[in-house]
């Protein structure tokens, strides 16, 4: 197979999403130009998720032909591979951004749907990249991929001065942290002297035995502090309750979910080839394995106690969300920073397998209860025009099913049994007190555990305003009933039944997952 | 069989969300259809199986990956808390028979909590049980909430919050026995044969049962079970005092002592005679039971007396299981079900008998309305229950004390004089609210108008009568003959002492 040709087989769903981008540019001004918004907004949405679709599809296909991976031959190298965890993060990412494009159907806060879904699909074809890249050079590209259509999300709703203002601060941060993450990735460079991780991986492994490279350190932290960015983790959090406050509730959603996926896959593979293998002290101490271990264990931490505290003083649903986004990612950051693998040969060891998989377990199932959570966000904010929780007063009466939608989302992010958000919590802890834990990292699960006890207080908060408070005075004629899209209300209906099913048959979201990996 | 009762109760509870809104009757009259079934499928359960081992009922893999199963078993303990149950449910029922706003709602949440009671009493599988009892807070806060009265919210948001850390700390204790037992398993039996290193199980103990103890109302940690009852409307505080109360209690026989049974073990040195947790957990049951007597004697609000007395009489059954002999721990089974039936009872009449008429509890004002006259069946009823909470022999509350209070000299025989206090302090403070209530002698004054008005309280209806005196007929029986419990229990609890755990 030729080069190229392997390239573009490698890369065919990124490709795909990229074609179905043009197509529905090409439509919606083309064609559709004097059209009614509303089918502007359908048909934008329909092929963004076609593409989607055929996306999906092409990634099984070059997973089933075995093309999945794309390299240099002579030496050796691979740069880009679509499967174990980072094929089940495509394929989630890909669902998850079809997703957000059927609520699109019943936005209105733009005129320039074909845009807004044109810059989703790119947005996501970068982070299909990021989530199989193996090269250091190929992560930055898919990250600037996925951060630009990100800015330009939340920037979207221009009549918004609260919008504008996210995105400025949003960008502004961002420039940064990626800033800082080249700065990280070319120190790592200049010790290892490659850009692939695996050679990298394995220039720490050889090189270094108690004894390691300061440079090493400061690269670490300066990765971190750039992908601690990107999954909103304390202190690199201050954008997260801005954007998700000013950002339209699609873009907000994709921000909160998609964004998030790709950049945890990419924690996994920067953790596992990279930073994993440091092995700075001969014996773990408690559970610590290297300074990277440090610094997550220290941005979990932070994230956790910070997330949940500030969501307790909310009274916007959606800088709630931002918070307790803050410390589902401290919750993530544990395993991430405690799953064990065989620095040997890590790909092929079972503690990579579990770990990977409970981390994109809990991305996944959070990721579609947040799109559903933002979803009816949406829909209230519409109806009501704010954000706040009184918005959601009466909901019950206004339109019951949504209200019991948000029921089940909510009482999922706080990660109540049988719904799909305590699996996935129950997971990520038992993986990460495996055998052979130290105290550090159990004290980190007891501690997140108490806290998610916490925030069942701010879930409840919204679920009261929405189920038990009567609407005291009704100056707006809040009590009519609230109109919703018969799209919108069947896809919530459809994430809130996915959330109750994986949640009571857990195997089905954790066979999927393991169908990707080819290896085992 | 028994699994029906769970899936029943939650079917129901799923049918009555979408029954027609309006219909309050269709709805009441589901819930009982529902309930007495539940009922029936305990009992006839309880009959065909009582005094066997274990039952295993069903056992199927779950996530096989994780070594999680679905299992469902019962052995006389478990039989008995089942019975329970659906005594509690059907009576919940009848006393929620005016319940007229968001009717079908109400029985839907209310059937979704029996169903997860159902669930943690029917479990064998730890991370099966926990998911039960999580699944049974939240319908626990939306009843409260919105049914409630007196402070409402704050009462169910302090209950959901108690109960959620308690279950955070069962969770902790679940995933580090878990994980320390080798991750194959997270079965009953198999976690408790998995000889769980004796440092471990020090500090697993009393984190498990602490968290179960929340919710069992143990002393300093009780504080929700006042506020919680007084708020909640009186089907939810029966069910609440009934049942859920024992949840925890039954946690903390079943996980805690079951898998962690060498953290009771002696610590090795002993501070002002406390050598081990056992001592602890006794001593705080003794507080609990004497505090909640006395606290009872001063209440103005003649749901906190009740709610009180259930703290005070939860700590019977958390001493029983703290003295490990045969004796003790039987009695504190067989101590879960009467108070379970008696504090419903009281619940009861209190909530639904009285405050529903008169709109008041505050005793000095009920002390002005001659209930003993007006309400003359309501007056017998609480005279009858009053009696047998206060542990008048004849009645369930009389036996099942009885043998803890045995059970507890066996083990130290201070336990039993302090919990004897609280045995006189408890028949004063049921005989003054009994008085203020209903007996009062206070004169009717002129501006009592004592002639006009007194049929203005509703008559007592059916279901309130059916309820009662299934309830009153129980806990009579089982005073008269408790072999009909005890036969079920004392194999089970044996086996559970013998077995040094399951």
């Amino acid at each position: 197979m030729s080069y190229y040709a392997q390239l573009f087989f490698a890369t065919l769903p990124e490709t795909v999403l990229e074609i179905a981008a043009l197509i529905v540019l090409v439509v919606d001004l083309g064609f559709l130009r004097n059209s009614e918004l509303k089918v502007r907004a359908l048909s934008a949405s329909l092929l963004g998720v076609l593409g989607c679709a055929v996306a999906l599809w092409s990634q099984s296909w070059s997973l089933s032909k075995g093309v999945w991976s794309f390299g240099i031959a002579d030496t050796n190298s691979v740069l880009l591979a679509n499967i174990d965890s980072a094929g089940a993060a495509q394929a989630g990412i890909l669902v998850l951004t079809a997703l957000t494009l059927l609520l699109l159907i019943d936005s209105r806060f733009t005129r320039h749907v074909g845009e807004f879904v044109a810059v989703v699909l790119m947005s996501a074809a970068g982070g299909l990249l990021i989530a199989g890249a193996q090269d250091l050079l190929i992560i930055f590209l898919g990250l600037e991929l996925l951060s630009l259509g990100l800015y330009i999300l939340t920037a979207f709703a221009k009549q918004s001065g609260r919008s504008a203002e996210s995105a400025m601060k949003y960008y502004l941060f961002g420039g940064m942290s990626a800033a800082f993450l080249l700065f990280g990735f070319s120190y790592l460079y200049g010790v290892t002297g490659s850009t692939n991780l695996q050679q990298v991986m394995q220039a720490i492994h050889h090189s270094n035995g108690p004894s390691f490279d300061p440079l090493l350190l400061v690269s670490m932290v300066m990765i971190a502090a750039g992908l601690g960015f990107k999954v909103a983790a304390v202190p690199f959090h201050l954008w997260a309750p801005d954007t998700y406050e000013g950002a339209p509730a699609p873009g907000a959603a994709f921000i909160a979910s998609v964004s998030k996926v790709a950049s945890f896959a990419l924690l996994i593979s920067i953790g596992v080839a990279g930073a994993h293998s440091l092995e700075a002290w001969n014996s773990p101490h408690e559970g610590f394995s290297g300074p990277w271990t440090v610094v997550l264990t220290v941005m979990s931490l932070a994230s956790m106690l910070f997330g949940n505290l500030a969501a307790l003083a909310q009274i916007s649903v959606r800088r709630l969300l931002a918070y307790s986004a803050i410390a589902h990612a401290g919750y993530i950051l544990i395993a991430l920073a405690y799953f064990k693998i065989d620095a040997g040969a890590p790909y092929e060891s079972a503690g990579y397998y579990q770990g990977a998989t409970a981390v994109l377990y809990y991305i996944l199932s959070y990721g579609l209860t947040t799109i559903g959570a933002f979803g009816v966000v949406g829909v209230v904010e519409r109806a009501t025009g704010s954000d706040r929780m009184d918005a959601f007063l009466g909901l019950r009466k206004r339109s019951p099913l949504l209200a019991v939608v948000l029921l089940v989302l909510f009482l999922s992010l706080a990660g109540i049994p049988p719904l799909v958000g305590f699996w996935a919590k129950f997971n990520l802890f038992a993986i990460v007190l495996g055998a052979g834990a130290g105290r550090i990292p159990f004290a980190l699960v007891a501690l997140a555990v108490m806290l998610s006890a916490v925030s069942l207080y701010y879930y409840l908060q919204v679920l009261k305003r929405a189920f038990v408070m009567p609407v005291v005075d009704d100056p707006a004629g809040r009590a009519e009933k609230i109109r919703v899209h018969p799209v919108t209300i069947f896809v919530l209906i459809a994430i809130a039944a996915a959330v109750v099913v994986t949640g009571c048959f857990p195997t089905l979201l954790q066979n999927w997952i393991a169908g990707f990996y080819l290896k085992l | 069989m028994l699994a029906w009762t769970i899936y029943l109760s939650f079917a129901g509870a799923l049918i009555e969300a979408f029954l027609p809104k309006g219909r309050a009757g269709l709805a009441r009259g589901f819930a009982l259809v529902v309930a007495v079934a539940g009922l029936v499928i305990a009992a006839a359960g309880f009959a065909a199986n009582a005094g066997h081992p274990r039952l295993t009922i069903v056992d199927v893999p779950w996530v096989p990956t994780m070594g999680i199963r679905y299992t469902l078993a019962a052995d006389g303990i478990n039989l008995v808390l089942v019975l329970l149950t659906g005594l509690a449910a059907v009576a919940g029922v009848l006393f929620s028979w005016n319940i007229e706003l968001r009717t079908n709602e109400f029985f839907a949440f209310f059937l979704a909590l029996i169903g997860g009671v159902y669930g943690v009493f029917l479990s064998y599988d730890l991370f099966l049980l926990f998911v039960f009892y999580e699944v049974a807070i939240v319908p626990k806060y939306f009843l409260i909430a919105i049914w409630g009265s007196t402070r409402r919210e704050y009462a169910a948001m302090k209950l959901a919050l108690y109960s959620f850390v308690g279950s955070a700390m069962v969770l902790i204790g679940l995933l580090a026995a878990y994980a320390t037992a080798g991750s194959h398993s997270t079965g009953l039996v198999q976690l408790a044969q998995a000889n769980l290193p004796a440092h471990f199980q020090m500090w697993a103990f009393p984190l498990v049962f602490i968290g179960f103890g929340i919710l069992a109302g143990m002393w300093p940690l009780h504080t929700w079970a006042p506020t919680g009852h007084v708020a909640a409307p009186t089907a939810a505080s029966m069910v609440l005092a009934g049942v859920i109360m024992k949840l925890g209690a039954y946690g903390c026989l079943r996980v805690a002592m079951g898998l962690f049974p060498h953290g009771m073990d002696p610590w090795g040195f002993s501070f002002l005679g406390i050598g081990s947790w056992r001592d602890v957990f006794a001593i705080l049951a003794v507080i609990g039971i004497v505090y909640g007597a006395l606290v009872a004697l001063v209440q103005s609000d003649f749901k906190f007396v009740i709610g009180y007395s259930s703290v005070s009489h939860m700590g019977f059954v958390l001493l029983g299981l703290m003295t490990l002999n045969q004796v003790g721990v039987t009695g504190a089974v067989l101590q879960m079900f009467s108070h379970g039936i008696l504090a419903g009872l009281l619940f009861a009449i209190v909530g639904r008998v009285v405050y529903d008429r008169t709109h008041t509890r505050q005793l000095d004002e009920l002390e002005r309305m001659h209930l003993s006259r007006r309400l003359p069946l309501a007056a017998a009823a609480f005279v009858i229950t009053g009696m047998a909470s206060m542990g008048l022999p004849g009645f369930s509350g009389f036996v099942a004390e009885l043998q803890v209070l045995a059970g507890a000299w066996h083990s130290n025989p201070w336990w039993t004089a302090v919990a004897g206090v609280g045995i006189v302090v408890g028949v004063a403070y049921t005989w003054r609210a009994l008085q203020k209530a209903f007996f009062t002698d206070v004169r009717p004054t002129a501006e009592d108008h004592p002639k006009t008005g007194w049929h203005d309280l509703d008559p007592i209806t059916w279901p309130e009568v059916t309820a009662f005196t299934l309830l009153c007929a129980t806990s009579l029986a089982v005073g008269l003959y408790p072999r009909v419990l005890l036969d079920a229990i004392e194999p089970a609890v044996k086996s559970f002492l013998a077995g040094g755990g399951q």
